[in-house]
């Protein structure tokens, strides 16, 4: 081979390489997007069945509810307007608590339940995830301005 | 009188570190002696008081000193005492300090070791190390004192946060920092050659042991972190893709590219802006990690307080550094020249290949780590980037690098021909692709991810030994013996076969891991048995005991194998007195196939727990490996060539010829070195 037939090949090869390596990156990436959704965004109707995303806000208080094999767990996560039930298996976290803000991980099963996969707490006494946060934020700037105008418009 | 002089030790600490930065700079460019030889007495001077700085605090910490704010907030008088020690490092102004001190360690390192080196290079070297040391001390003394007082002083403490309080953690963030703190003398020594000019192989060979010394020390570090979550945070999870895990992986896997692109730039005097390229994007990488961990843009155990102040100040300085070294990079670049060509397959593309493969690599980490943080921060929606992303993603490109790198060594410098490589290697690769595909079968139902695992792990062994073998056999004119060619191998080459073969044993480690961990969320009442991965579990009794800072809930666990007690395993949740969470405590067997992991989880009515009960196995090869790596990197780093002392310059430069010529005669680099093929 001459020395430009060989760097025309360098060349060429070392673009493809680029190519396939963008392309399989993009490609994982895409796939592996996990949404945040708060539960008003469920309850709307607004989220895809069966793809993975991540739901936050606070525990209710007295939802909280172990089944008799002591594995699955039931409770329901609200951001102050609306609650949606999650069933869980497996140890929580230990500062899993009711009227806590909880990020649960998982996919909306038919019937409205969104199945975890994960569930994460708070790991120390000053921190709120701030995806519960975030879903607590949404619903009351939603709530303010519907009290805004209580007649609408 | 403590924080007060702790204070005033670190304004000094920064006035010199501000005379380190500029002196001796200013001293190179214009040929000033005196100015020049500021930069050494300045770092010393600098980690003398960045030591008092730091045995104040830690003299307050032992004390109970509640009337410094960070004391207050991070210990308490029931904290065991080497707690209290390490507790100097639990919070973020803290560590912070520790990170300065180290970086003054650095600093005192470089002008000791030094000596032999050009003074103009010394200064450059010291004097960017200043400047980056100007913006540490900077950092913490404007935004994040550690010795502010708290006013009225507190009775009690508020305690060292639990999850902190374990052996792995006492020496996790001192590895670490020593890794990250460690390439700013990389950086450093980019810099001051860009400055300079002057960028060839003897300056390849200055900076590659302090390269080494700070990779190495990085993953021991990461290694570390990871031992330490899966035994602390006992989710049995080893890595989670999490960012800050993945903040100290990107500077890990450009820091490995660097390594190897120093090889090239000493032994062959080529890749020399890709070399310097990726000493400043290593450093840049480090202060990334710095701002993810700092500025509370994260939320994960490591992230500290938010307080906006504190990241825009990373970001501003990262943004200079960022900047400015890629100016400088642009516009003296052209100046350093370039090196010898090579043909397609030789030791050199060998070598591109893996850094193409390792920058990649760590881009796709830092897009997955930055896009959600991005999104976020322009109010774009609040998204997470999975584990699959980084799995699906490794994957292939560790599959190539992998198999290369049982080549890589084996290839000569310049040109080398494959079929001859491949008829030499033809037995390592087929047995180690029988053996590979078949080992899985020995641990559970056969895998395709274990069999790649385990063949990529024997080739790597097997093309390592192998070359270890030919070129120990003697020669038949030399009448030297064994020790003597020992020795002849060196350091560096030892070192390198030695960190290969760990990561041989992290990738067999990891592979069957993942494939054959087994793991079971139960429920256990007192006398219940479960089963997992081929061991009975069997919860014997529960029990409350007490410990110097908390009390505990134990679980008496018998495990068996074919009926036979295998051991007792007491895992428990802790409730510290002076944290409203409770902690679980988990308790492991360790053994070379398996680890045993059992936690406790919460309790149920009827005397019964939820346990979670791990059966991991080969869990252990993949911290061996990274030992062996790390070790690896200690082993090249103290190598006898860079420890000559006392050269002058102009004889390193005659070297650097009588080099090139032998090279030109033979066509390898490598003069020491027995011809592999006979």
């Amino acid at each position: 081979m001459k020395k430009r037939q060989k760097r025309l090949l360098l060349v060429v090869g070392g673009l493809a390489g680029v190519v396939m390596v963008t392309g399989l990156v993009l490609n994982a990436f895409r796939d592996n997007l996990v949404f945040f959704h708060t539960p008003s965004d469920i309850v709307a109707e607004i989220v895809p069945m069966e793809r993975t995303f991540r739901i936050g806000g606070l525990v209710e208080d007295g939802s909280v509810a172990r089944g008799d094999d002591g594995i699955t767990v039931h409770f329901r996560v609200t951001d102050t307007a609306v609650a949606v039930p999650v069933v869980y298996q497996g140890i929580l976290p230990n500062l899993f608590r009711e009227g806590q803000g909880v990020v649960a991980v998982g996919s909306l099963q038919d019937g409205g339940v969104f199945k975890a996969s994960q569930v994460m707490a708070r790991h120390d006494e000053e921190y709120m995830p701030p995806e519960a946060a975030e879903a607590i934020k949404r619903a009351q700037r939603e709530a303010a301005r519907t009290v805004g105008h209580p007649e609408g418009y | 009188m403590v924080a007060e002089i702790g204070l005033f030790a670190l304004i000094l600490a920064f006035l010199l570190a501000i005379a380190q930065g500029t002196l001796p700079l200013i001293g190179a460019a214009r040929g000033d002696t005196a100015l020049m030889a500021v930069g050494r007495s300045a770092a010393y001077g600098q980690l003398v008081f960045l030591g008092i700085a730091y045995a104040m605090l830690t003299y307050a910490f032992v004390t109970d000193d509640f009337s410094i704010a960070y004391v207050a907030n991070h210990s308490n008088t029931l904290l065991p005492t080497q707690y209290k020690v390490s507790g100097v490092w639990g919070g973020h102004e803290g560590s912070l300090l520790l990170w300065v001190l180290i970086l003054g360690f650095w600093s005192a390192a470089v002008a000791t070791f030094s000596r032999s080196l050009p003074r103009e290079v010394v200064a450059r070297v010291l004097g960017v190390m200043g400047l980056v040391a100007i913006g540490f001390i900077g950092f913490t003394l404007f935004t994040s004192s550690p010795f502010e007082r708290l006013i009225p002083a507190a009775m009690e403490g508020r305690d060292l946060n639990p999850m902190l309080q374990d052996p792995g953690l006492i020496i996790h963030p001192p590895m670490l920092y020593m890794g990250y703190v460690g390439f700013s003398v990389a950086f450093a020594f980019a810099i001051a050659a860009l400055i300079g000019g002057r960028l060839d192989a003897a300056w390849a060979r200055w900076s590659r042991p302090w390269t080494a010394v700070a990779w190495a020390f990085l993953t021991v570090g990461i290694g570390l972190g990871s031992w330490w979550a899966y035994y602390v945070l006992g989710w049995g999870g080893w890595w989670f893709w999490d960012p800050v895990e993945n903040a100290s992986f990107m500077p890990w896997l450009m820091g490995t590219a660097l390594l190897h692109s120093l090889a090239v730039t000493e032994k062959r005097g080529g890749f020399k802006n890709w070399t310097v390229m990726l000493a400043i994007l290593t450093f840049s990488l480090v202060l990334l990690a710095a701002f993810l961990v700092r500025s509370g843009v994260l939320t994960s155990v490591h992230a500290f307080a938010v307080d906006p102040d504190r990241g825009l100040y990373l970001l501003l300085f990262m943004a200079v550094v960022v900047a400015g070294s890629l100016t400088l990079f642009a516009w003296r670049a052209g100046k350093v020249g370039l090196g010898g060509g090579f043909q397609l397959v030789s030791r050199e593309s060998a070598l591109l290949t893996n850094n193409v493969l390792l920058v990649v690599a760590a881009a796709a980490v830092l897009l997955g780590t930055l896009y959600p943080l991005f999104l976020d921060a322009f109010g774009l929606g609040k998204i997470s980037v999975g584990p699959p992303y980084f799995e699906a993603v490794f994957l292939p490109l560790m599959l190539p690098l992998l198999l290369l790198l049982g080549f890589g060594p084996r290839l000569r410098w310049k040109q080398d021909s494959p079929t001859e490589l491949l008829w030499r290697l033809r037995w390592i690769f087929g047995v180690s692709l029988v053996f590979g595909m078949i080992w899985p079968l020995f641990v559970g139902s056969w895998s395709f991810l274990a069999g790649i695992g385990a063949f990529l792990g024997l080739w790597i062994i097997g093309s390592s030994l192998k070359d270890l073998v030919d070129r120990l056999r003697p020669r038949r004119e030399s009448q030297q013996t064994l020790g003597t060619r020992v020795r002849r191998l060196g350091r560096s080459y030892v070192g390198m076969q030695v960190a290969h073969i760990g990561v041989a044993l992290v990738v067999i480690g990891v592979t069957f891991v993942l494939g054959y961990d087994d793991e079971r969320d139960v429920r256990m009442a007192v006398g219940q048995t479960v089963e997992v991965g081929g061991y009975g579990f069997r919860l014997d009794s529960l029990d409350e005991v007490r410990g110097p800072n908390f009390d505990a809930d134990q679980a008496t666990v018998s495990v068996f194998r074919d009926g036979q007690l295998m051991t007792t395993l007491t895992p428990q949740m802790r409730y510290y007195f002076s944290q409203e969470q409770p902690m679980a405590h988990t308790s492991l067997h360790r053994g070379i196939f398996r680890d045993l992991y059992v936690n406790m989880g919460e309790e149920l009515p009827g005397n019964a727990w939820v346990m979670r009960v791990y059966y991991k196995p080969y869990m252990n090869w993949v911290w061996a490996g990274a030992v062996l790596m790390a070790l690896g990197g200690f082993l090249a780093a103290s190598d006898r060539r860079y420890r000559m002392r006392v050269r002058r310059e102009d004889e390193v430069v005659d070297e650097d010829a009588k080099l090139a010529a032998k090279d030109a005669v033979k066509g390898r680099g490598d003069g020491a070195e027995p011809n592999p093929a006979g």
